[in-house]
C-alpha cells in the first residue's frame, strides 16, 4: 500500500516548529552581530598589518576555515569543559557561531577594505586625517558596502548551519523537527515542514539585511 | 622666509632617481606651473610638497612646519597645504557638504554649525551652493573637481597643489574648473600646479618652472620663457604640446 502523506501530526506540534524557529533567529542574531565585529577589527589588523594581531587573526582564520563546523561545535561544549568552561548548549552554540562567523567575516571585510582605491586613501591623507580617522570616516562604509551582499550570505549559511547545534541540545529548528517526528514517526512531513521553513526564514532574513545594508551602510534609499 | 622652501630636494623610487636636487621658493601669492614631460618628476615634486611623497634628502618648510631628510610632522605639514586631484578623490558615501565639512570637524575639531557655515561658504565659492546636498556620483566631472577645490578650501590652506585637475575632464567641463582656480589666485592664493594647460599658465600664472629629468631646468616669468625658451629641451616640448 502507498504512503499517505499526513502533514496534521506535524501541525498539531506548530508552536513547537516556531519557538523552534524562534530561537534559530536568535542564536543567528545573536552570532552575527559579534561575528561581524570581530570580523572587522580582524580585517582591520590583517589590512593593516598591525602586528602580532594581524599573525594571530591569521592563524585563526586558517584553523576555523579549515575544520567543520560540528567539531568547532563539539570542541566548545564537550572540550571546554576539561579546562573548566562549562557552557550550556545555547551559550556553546553562541560562541561557536561567532567565532565561525568572525573569521569568514574577517577575510571578506578585509577584502572590501583593500579595494578602496589609493585616490580615497590620498586625499584623506592630504586633508590631514590620521590613520585611524581615514579608518573610521572614509574607508569602513564603502568598504563594508562593497563586500555587504558576501557578508549577507556568509549570514545566512552560519544560520542554516546553525541546524547541528541540536546535536548539543540547542533547542532550534531542527531540534524541534528531530523532537516532532520521534513523537509522531511522520519523518517526511515534518521534515519537509521544517526544511520549507528554514527555506523561508533565509529568504526573510537575506531581505532583511540587505534592505539594512542599503539603508545603514550605502546610507542610500535606493 | 619664503612660504615654501624647498632646498636640495633628492626622491628615489628603488634605482630610479626621480628628484635630483630641486631648489625652490615660493612666495605668498604665487601662482607656480610646473610642466614638463610624462616622468619628468614634476607631479613626485608637488606630491612631496604635502608629504603624499616622503623625501630622502633636502628639507622642506612651508610656512615654519618643516620637513628634513624625510622626517618631520607631516599632518601639521597637511593642515598648511591643500591639495587637489587629477582624478577628484571625493569620498563617495558623503554629500558634497559632508565631504567639505569632513576634514575641518574631524581634524580641527570645528563644532558642526561653524564647519557647516565654511561648507556653504566655498561651496558658494566654487559656484556649487545648491549642490550641497547631492552625492559625488550625481555630479559632473567638472562639478566633483568644483567640490574638491572646495574640500580642500575648507581646511584654510596657505598653498594649494593642484595635480593635473583638468586632465580627467571632458573638454566642455575644463573652463569651469579653471575659471574657479584663475578666481583664487586673483584672490591672493598661493597655487602651485601640474598642468598641461599651457595657456592658463601663461596667463594666470607668474612663474612657470620646466622639469626635465629631475631638475629644474628652467623657470621664469611663463610669458618670457615660453615665447623665448633658453634652452633647446623647454623649445622642444613648447613645441610639441603647443
Amino acid at each position: 500500500m502507498a504512503y499517505q502523506f499526513d502533514f496534521a501530526p506535524v501541525f498539531e506540534n506548530a508552536d513547537l516548529l516556531l519557538q523552534g524557529a524562534a530561537a534559530t533567529l536568535g542564536l543567528t542574531a545573536a552570532g552575527a552581530v559579534p561575528g561581524i565585529a570581530l570580523g572587522i577589527a580582524g580585517a582591520i589588523c590583517r589590512a593593516w598589518r598591525i602586528q602580532p594581531f594581524a599573525a594571530l587573526f591569521g592563524v585563526y582564520v586558517e584553523a576555523i576555515r579549515n575544520t567543520p563546523f560540528l567539531v568547532q561545535l563539539f570542541f566548545i561544549f564537550f572540550g571546554l569543559p576539561s579546562l573548566g568552561v562549562k557552557l550550556s548548549g545555547w551559550e556553546a552554540s553562541i560562541l561557536a557561531m561567532v567565532i565561525n562567523l568572525g573569521a569568514y567575516s574577517t577575510e571578506i571585510v578585509r577584502a572590501g577594505i583593500e579595494a578602496t582605491p589609493r585616490g580615497q586613501l590620498e586625499a584623506a591623507a592630504s586633508l590631514a586625517l590620521s590613520r585611524a580617522q581615514t579608518f573610521l570616516y572614509v574607508v569602513l562604509r564603502p568598504a563594508l558596502a562593497r563586500v555587504w551582499p558576501a557578508l549577507v550570505s556568509q549570514v545566512i549559511i552560519v544560520m542554516l548551519g546553525s541546524a547541528v547545534c541540536s546535536q548539543i541540545a540547542a533547542e532550534e529548528l531542527t531540534f524541534a523537527a528531530n523532537f516532532i517526528q520521534s513523537r509522531n514517526f511522520r519523518a517526511f512531513e515534518t521534515f519537509f515542514v521544517a526544511t520549507a521553513a528554514y527555506f523561508v526564514l533565509a529568504l526573510l532574513v537575506r531581505q532583511a539585511l540587505m534592505r539594512f545594508g542599503q539603508r545603514v551602510v550605502v546610507g542610500r534609499p535606493r | 622666509m619664503s612660504l615654501v622652501n624647498i632646498a636640495g630636494l633628492h626622491k628615489h623610487f628603488g634605482t630610479n632617481h626621480v628628484l635630483k636636487g630641486i631648489d625652490l621658493a615660493v612666495e605668498e601669492g604665487d601662482v607656480i606651473a610646473l610642466i614638463g614631460r610624462s616622468g619628468s618628476g614634476k607631479s613626485t615634486l608637488l606630491r612631496t610638497i604635502n608629504g603624499l611623497e616622503s623625501i630622502d634628502k633636502g628639507e622642506l618648510v612651508v610656512d615654519g612646519t618643516a620637513v628634513h631628510d624625510g622626517k618631520g610632522d607631516l599632518r601639521a605639514l597637511r593642515q598648511k597645504v591643500g591639495m587637489v586631484f587629477q582624478q577628484f578623490n571625493l569620498f563617495p558615501h558623503l554629500t558634497a557638504g559632508q565631504n567639505v565639512m569632513l576634514a575641518p570637524t574631524v581634524v580641527k575639531k570645528t563644532a558642526k554649525r561653524e564647519a557647516e557655515d565654511i561648507a556653504k561658504e566655498v561651496l558658494l565659492k566654487v559656484g556649487l551652493s545648491d549642490k550641497f546636498d547631492s552625492y559625488p556620483d550625481q555630479l559632473s566631472g567638472g562639478q566633483q573637481q568644483r567640490v574638491a577645490i572646495a574640500r580642500a578650501l575648507a581646511m584654510r590652506p596657505k598653498v594649494l597643489l593642484c595635480d593635473e585637475i583638468t586632465s580627467a575632464l571632458d573638454p566642455e567641463l575644463v573652463n569651469e574648473v579653471l575659471a574657479v582656480v584663475q578666481q583664487l589666485a586673483a584672490e591672493g592664493m598661493t597655487l602651485i600646479m601640474v598642468t598641461h594647460e599651457m595657456r592658463f599658465a601663461r596667463d594666470v600664472g607668474n612663474k612657470l618652472i620646466f622639469i626635465h629629468h629631475g631638475r629644474i631646468h628652467e623657470s621664469g616669468d611663463p610669458k618670457t620663457i615660453l615665447t623665448n625658451p633658453e634652452t633647446p629641451e623647454l623649445a622642444n616640448f613648447t613645441r610639441a604640446v603647443m
